[in-house]
């Protein structure tokens, strides 16, 4: 077939957009590593940052981050598989019930991120925490009732829920019903299918939005921002009720809130590569877990 | 309706009707399996006879909106009565269907699925299970040095006969076939037909079929479905050569379906 000039115009305009778009990660990563490679050093990666956060390390928000999303995910991850589950193979298919708990999880995801930091605030840190101080502690200073790593990390595992429930449910309606028929007319019980034939046909499926639904937890700020994430702190965090650092919070600190913002640059565009080179690796895993899961079903 | 009366029947149907909701899918069927001898289930598409197959084995059990009512029983017993597992069911009642369904495991995990999932753990007792099974299907000189490779490699039609072998694992009483060779080549076909023929000798067999010939070739008994109804039953020569209903003629010589 001729190519017309109809088709010239859009396959020009579409390479237009996709030059655009690889432009643009192009400039962006360049900028951040040309800025932010100096600066990595095992100093860098292993020491706390000085007082006005122009030198030192960034290891305190390395190592909050990683706490904070492995609680994220212990916590969120298997409420959102055992929805999608619920959601995929245990709900009758058209009644109202189903279709709430859909639109809330549809819903849910299309939630700001700064909605979530305040719900964290108001929720988990005030009314959880606050409540178990009054019952526990009586009035005085706030135990459990204050910003900490552990209300930060239920709030992060409430944003990634949503996201969770809908990759595990796509990934478990991937699996076709002929199996769930061929294991159910062997005698299985409907939770022996779901187990045994069902899960593990999706398991590629399922961890790949797991990974990437927590690659995404790893770098967000907004919810964390009231709920346990500090400007500075240069200890580690040792109890769920500590504060701890962040590294998203603290690209944001050094942008906005170092005494000298010039000094601390060298600093933030490192920071931005470490966190950057720590979300690309868990996409990376996704992406080899997606092609190794394929490839088995195929076999 | 007009039906012959089966000699100790395996099964029994006493007016049965499914319905999809509002929908009725078929309508007051009442028919005998017999035991150890092959019944088609003939008629032209979306006349019932695939509902009817799947409330044998409660497989209609698994959509919500599905309803069955009437009387179904095996050896006697009641498969929809209180206190009956749907689990238990079909257990005894093993389905084969029309699209050949492997897990995507090996050979052997395939067809030593239902008896792991029924608590066997002797390996030495699976691996006698699942050489029996396969050879029971047809399929162990094919496949006895390839146990360990996945199901999904081998051919359309030693896939379909796997799927019989898992099913004849469980050591089912009944096997429920919903067009099984609708989807292979002839020779392969002729395979399956084959087989069907050795299986009678132990199992009551029930076939849906869209084919004439098929069904001609391989039953002693043929039951025709027509629009949720079924329209007549018997021995299958009678059914073929002399059948009583008008409809069921027009059918067989195709003129209608």
């Amino acid at each position: 077939m001729k190519n017309t000039p109809k088709d010239y115009v859009l396959a020009g305009a579409t390479g237009l957009a996709v030059l655009l778009i690889v432009g643009l990660l192009g400039v962006l990563l360049w900028e951040i590593v040309a800025g932010g490679a100096g600066v990595i050093s095992g100093t860098f990666l292993t020491q706390s940052p000085s007082a006005d956060m122009t030198s030192g390390g960034i290891f305190p928000a390395i190592y909050g981050t990683v706490v904070v999303t492995m609680l994220m995910t212990i916590a969120g991850v298997p409420v959102g598989i055992a929805t999608a589950i619920w959601l995929s193979e245990y709900a009758p298919r058209h009644s109202r019930l189903t279709t709430i708990v859909r639109i809330a999880v549809n819903n849910l995801a299309g939630v700001p991120s700064i909605v979530f930091g305040l719900f964290g605030l108001g929720f988990f840190v005030l009314f959880v925490g606050g409540s178990i101080d009054d019952v526990v502690y009586g009035p005085g200073t706030p135990v459990w009732g204050k910003p900490s790593v552990l209300w930060a990390s239920l709030t992060l595992a409430v944003l990634t829920l949503p996201v969770v429930i809908v990759t595990t449910e796509e990934a478990l309606r991937t699996v076709p019903q002929d199996l769930r028929d061929a294991s159910l007319a062997l005698g299985a019980t409907r939770f022996q299918t779901v187990f045994k034939v069902v899960v593990p046909n999706a398991l590629g499926g399922i961890l790949t939005g797991v990974i990437l639904a927590v690659s995404r937890g790893a770098g967000e700020v907004a919810p964390i921002l009231f709920c346990g994430a500090a400007n500075f702190l240069p200890y580690l965090p040792t109890d769920l009720r500590d504060m701890f650092m962040h590294l998203g919070y603290h690209i944001f600190a050094l942008a906005t809130q170092s005494p000298n913002v010039d000094a601390a640059r060298p600093m933030l565009f490192g920071t931005v590569l470490v966190l950057l080179v720590l979300t690309f690796s868990l996409n990376l895993v996704a992406v080899v877990v997606r092609s190794r899961a394929r490839a088995r079903l195929r076999a | 309706m007009t039906s012959v009366a089966i000699p100790e029947p395996k099964m029994q149907t006493e007016n049965v009707s499914v319905f999809y909701g509002d929908k009725i899918a078929i309508g007051k069927v009442t028919l005998d399996i017999a035991d150890r001898a092959v019944t088609a289930l003939i008629g032209p598409s979306g006349c019932g006879k695939s509902t009817y197959l799947r409330s044998l084995n409660r497989m209609n059990d698994t959509i919500d909106i599905a309803r069955v009512q009437g009387k179904i029983t095996l050896d006697g017993q009641d498969i929809y009565g209180k206190g009956v597992d749907a689990v238990e069911v079909r257990r005894r009642v093993g389905m084969v269907f029309q699209k050949s369904n492997p897990f995507p495991k090996s050979v052997f995990e395939n067809v030593a699925f239902g008896l792991r999932i029924a608590g066997e753990k002797k390996p030495a007792i699976l691996a006698r299970r699942v050489e029996e099974s396969l050879s029971g299907a047809g399929l162990w000189d094919e496949v006895k040095d390839r146990l360990d490779e996945s199901a999904l490699g081998l051919s359309g039609g030693q896939q379909q006969r796997l799927c019989i072998a898992r099913c004849l694992a469980v050591r089912p009483e009944v096997i429920l076939m919903d067009e099984p060779t609708s989807a292979l080549d002839p020779i392969a076909t002729a395979r399956a037909e084959e087989l069907i023929r050795e299986l009678k000798e132990n199992y009551a067999i029930v076939i849906v079929t869209h084919s004439m010939q098929q069904a001609a070739r391989i039953s002693d008994y043929t039951a025709f479905f027509y629009m949720g109804e079924l329209v007549e039953s018997g021995e299958t020569d009678q059914i073929f050569t002399r059948p009583r209903e008008s409809r069921t003629e027009e059918y067989i010589t195709g003129r209608f379906g």
